[in-house]
């Protein structure tokens, strides 16, 4: 059976070629496994025979693999989160289908041992490569254009940090054909995840995918901070940049300061686990609560790292679509910075329950509850930017009333976890599962899908379908409330996260209307992807003008489709909603263009990459030799990289002239 | 509604905007280089990776496990000089970039040949520290005290490595790929700072690690 089978790993052996990994590693005994590589084969093999069919491979080198063009590199950053949502998601309906049978004695159909890489993993690919994903496709996307600058600071570099974290992505799942991904929770908390209690390559696969997928997250929030500081319109003072530019640059902020920190701990596990060190472990003076506490002072940033930029999709879209400008624009600013300083120092209401004493953990409560007060701030300015506005319910503002609606009470929850001597019981609980879903689905989920339909235009010259996006909102909206209200009411009775199987059937009603609310939701998200397919073939019906939303910022004075170069010539800012004075103004390009200086596309960032990849998998394998010369290859390719001094090209005025009257008669 | 009395494009300089060149056309600004900006940012971001590992240090830096501790390990004369080699180096790199910009490509080289020398001196001292201590049986798997220092040590001495790989690769490309150029010049300003503040990580190094220790 199965489960028998899933319980025992494979012995430790080693080879000099293939390092540990053997036959037994393949998971061909598993049929949910077999089943899933089948289906991936399959579409993957349809992929690649529909792409030969249509000579596709060359435009999708040229255009996309290659592009240094933020525009298209922040689309396949959402395609990347789009793909990986449906991984991610498919790991959390597992899990509802698993905790709704598990009662009373029945065992459900996820082994402990799989049903605990589940919800590893399901955290680890929502959080890293699912809502880092979404972010930085929309920031990457959308704050060049709001500054009014051409690309990003550094193009080649906004390239190299999308491959790096697809590498991570294909690592993480990789895990799933070779081998086994960890078991330890999303955070990994050593002596668990240290070398002693979780043998293995599962661990290692969790280390060196968020490892690489670092690096990327790291530099592309450098060059973000960058762009916004040196790249900005002619003009454009900070107090005159949009709101989404704003907390773009706080969170790039919080990107450059946090990521080194869970840099420095991942490699202190990885010591731990490779050499032996002794960083967490229990005995030789290790201290793991050091690594929790570290882990921390990198994650509670990163929540807002998240949720910032979200904050800027919902503040445009609320201006937009009540015809104002935002109300109280300085405080929302002020408010972003002062959120950005707090984030980090609350890291420890994670764990009030390590024992730190009353006066810290009161530290800790106070500075959580302070945060609620600039978010306080944003939620009121949001409210305030409808009153007496006149209010358009189109799909992004149907997402952005359904945020606050959620998010404020999630946020209230937190506000209740925030209290040390509530949090003691509810600490580990599904409440808190309840509330990080509450405030991360109701924020950054639904804000994701209001970007993608508030931009959708702005990228492909075409709306989206709206009954379909109207019927994924519901869904959604409805589904949420099914799927997690329940958690809150089992977090107060005491049931704690992670659980394969409870004795208590009384829970059990519970869990099965929490997994109605998923299939509510999945419910939503297919509506979300027809949507997303009709839209396509109906895009001639849907074709719209560059400005369909009537909007303010500078992005909407492109073009739509944006062209490669974003603004023909450079606009002189002369204050705040810079789009919607030129409107007033009657603005039309002068017509007199010049050459547009633009970078080269390169094939150096996806080939650094793909020998990270490389390297990654023989590090995890202890394929020693493969990893000495998948490194030397990234060194020495990185080198050579710099030996090219030929990388930027200029658009002849005339093709610019062209381009811009092509627009003008449509 | 707003009034707007100057035209929106055209050759008018903003408030306080970002800094422009104007280019030879007048329509067309040139933005400042971002790559000193988006480098410093870097050593930012770099500096707290240097920082968890020295907080890292500061709270497991007794976990001695029964092993030996730091009056036991660390020779003050051998690290002094260790940390005048590095000094040094910052020094010749300084006097390289007074060659850079009078243009003199070939005093440049000479300087970076010296600061290498010094920064190899520098890595062969750490190296045979690192050797003699595994060798004694102080090596970093002895006890958290141990650990936490190889990796902060070790940490910079990879920083300097890399440092050193990036001067022979720049010194290739000022000899061979067009001098002092635009992309040439720019790059060794980065290299600069970055070196600079590989010796100021390492006064952190040699005052927390070592001679607080010592004391």
């Amino acid at each position: 059976m199965a489960t028998e089978l899933a319980h025992t790993s494979p012995p430790e052996t080693w080879s000099p070629i293939f390092g540990r990994l053997t036959w037994d590693w393949i998971p061909y005994h598993e049929p949910i496994l077999v089943g899933t590589f089948a289906a991936i084969a399959l579409g993957g093999l349809a992929v690649l025979i529909l792409m030969t069919k249509f000579r596709l491979w060359g435009p999708f080198w040229h255009d996309w693999v290659t592009t240094i063009d933020h525009k298209k590199i922040g689309i396949m950053y959402m395609a990347l989160g789009f793909i990986m949502f449906v991984r991610g998601f498919a790991d959390a309906i597992m899990m509802r289908a698993q905790q709704a049978m598990a009662a009373g004695g029945a065992e459900g159909y996820l082994p402990p041992h799989h049903f605990d890489q589940v919800f590893t993993a399901h955290g680890v690919i929502m959080i890293f490569f699912v809502a880092m994903a979404f972010i930085t496709g929309i920031m990457n996307y959308v704050m060049p254009l709001q500054i009014g600058a051409r690309d990003v600071a550094f193009p080649f570099l906004n390239n190299f940090s999308f491959w790096m974290t697809v590498a991570g992505a294909i690592l993480v799942n990789l895990s799933l054909f070779i081998g086994e991904f960890a078991r330890v929770g999303w955070l990994a908390f050593p002596p668990l995840s240290g070398a002693s209690f979780s043998t293995g390559p599962g661990m290692d696969y969790y280390l060196w995918s968020l490892q690489i997928a670092g690096i990327g997250t790291t530099l592309s929030g450098i060059n973000m901070v960058a762009t916004i500081l040196k790249m900005r319109a002619p003009g454009m003072r900070l107090f005159d940049m949009p709101i989404f530019a704003w907390t773009t640059l706080c969170t790039n902020f919080l990107i450059v300061a946090a990521f080194p920190v869970l840099t420095a701990t991942l490699t202190m596990l990885t010591l731990d686990r490779y050499i032996g060190t002794h960083f967490f472990t229990n005995d030789m003076g290790g201290n793991a609560m050091m690594y929790v506490n570290l882990i921390w002072i990198w994650g509670h940033p990163e929540v807002y790292i998240l949720i910032l930029p979200i904050f800027g999709v919902f503040s445009e879209i609320v201006a937009t679509f009540s015809g104002k400008p935002i109300f109280g624009y300085k405080t929302m600013v002020w408010a972003t910075a002062c959120i950005m300083v707090l984030s980090f120092v609350v890291w420890l209401h994670h764990f009030f329950t390590m024992g730190s004493g009353a006066s810290v953990n009161a530290f800790f409560g106070i500075t959580t509850m302070i945060i609620a007060v600039p978010t306080g701030v944003k939620v009121f300015n949001w409210i305030f930017t409808m009153y007496k506005g006149s209010v358009r319910m189109e799909t992004p503002m149907l997402w952005t009333i359904g945020f606050i609606v959620t998010f404020t009470i999630g946020g209230m929850t937190g506000v209740l976890l925030a209290v040390p001597p509530v949090d003691f019981q509810l600490h580990n609980t599904l409440f808190l599962i309840a509330h990080f879903h509450n405030v991360i689905i109701g924020g950054v989920v639904f804000g994701v899908y209001a970007a993608v339909s508030y931009w959708w235009p702005k990228a492909f010259g075409f709306k989206l379908d709206d009954t379909w996006m109207r019927r994924s909102f519901w869904l959604w909206f409805v589904g949420f409330y099914f799927a997690f209200m329940p958690l809150y009411a089992l977090g107060l009775m005491g049931v704690t996260r992670r659980m394969n199987a409870y004795m208590d059937t009384a829970w059990q009603i519970y869990f099965i209307v929490a997994a109605f609310g998923a299939v509510l939701i999945l419910g939503g998200i297919a509506c979300g992807f027809i949507g997303g397919f009709v839209s396509v073939v109906n895009r001639k019906k849907l074709a719209c003008g560059p400005d369909p939303w009537n909007a303010r910022t500078l992005d909407w004075a492109t073009q739509s489709p944006v062209a490669p170069y974003n603004f023909p010539e450079d606009v002189q800012v002369t204050g705040r909603d810079m789009f919607w004075k030129m409107k007033e103004q009657g603005f039309k390009w002068s017509g007199h263009f010049h050459d547009i200086h633009m970078p080269k596309g390169t094939s150096s960032g996806i080939v650094l990459a793909a020998m990270a990849t490389v390297f990654g998998f023989a590090m995890i394998w202890y394929m020693w030799w493969l990893a000495i010369i998948s490194f030397i290859g990234c060194v020495a390719y990185g080198i050579a990289h710099t030996f090219n001094y030929d990388r930027d090209f200029y658009i002849p005025a005339k093709d610019v002239e062209a381009n811009e009257a092509k627009d003008a008669l449509a | 509604m707003t009034m707007i009395d100057t035209p929106i494009t055209g050759p008018i300089k903003g408030p306080e905007g970002p800094e422009h060149h104007p280019d030879h056309h007048e329509h067309h600004a040139h933005h400042a280089s971002p790559t000193p900006i988006g480098f410093w940012i870097y050593l930012m971001s770099d500096c707290i990776i240097f920082g968890t590992l020295f907080a890292t240090y500061a709270v497991l830096g007794n976990g001695f496990a029964g092993g030996p501790g730091p009056k036991d390990l660390f020779e003050p004369g051998f690290v002094f000089i260790e940390t005048a080699f590095l000094l040094f180096s910052s020094i010749t790199f300084g006097m390289g970039m007074l060659r850079a910009d009078k243009g003199d490509v070939s005093g440049l080289l000479r300087w970076l040949g010296i600061t290498a020398v010094f920064g190899l001196l520098f890595i062969g001292m750490e190296l045979y520290e690192f050797r003699h201590l595994i060798h004694i049986g102080a090596g970093p798997d002895r006890s958290a005290f141990l650990s936490s220092f190889f990796l902060l040590v070790g940490t910079h001495g990879l920083h300097v490595t890399f440092g050193l790989v990036w001067m022979a690769t720049l010194a290739a490309q000022l000899k061979w790929k067009g001098g002092l150029n635009e992309a040439n010049s720019r790059r060794l300003g980065t290299l600069s700072m970055f070196w600079h503040f590989l010796d100021l990580i390492w006064i952190g190094v040699f005052s927390f690690v070592y001679l607080v220790r010592l004391i």
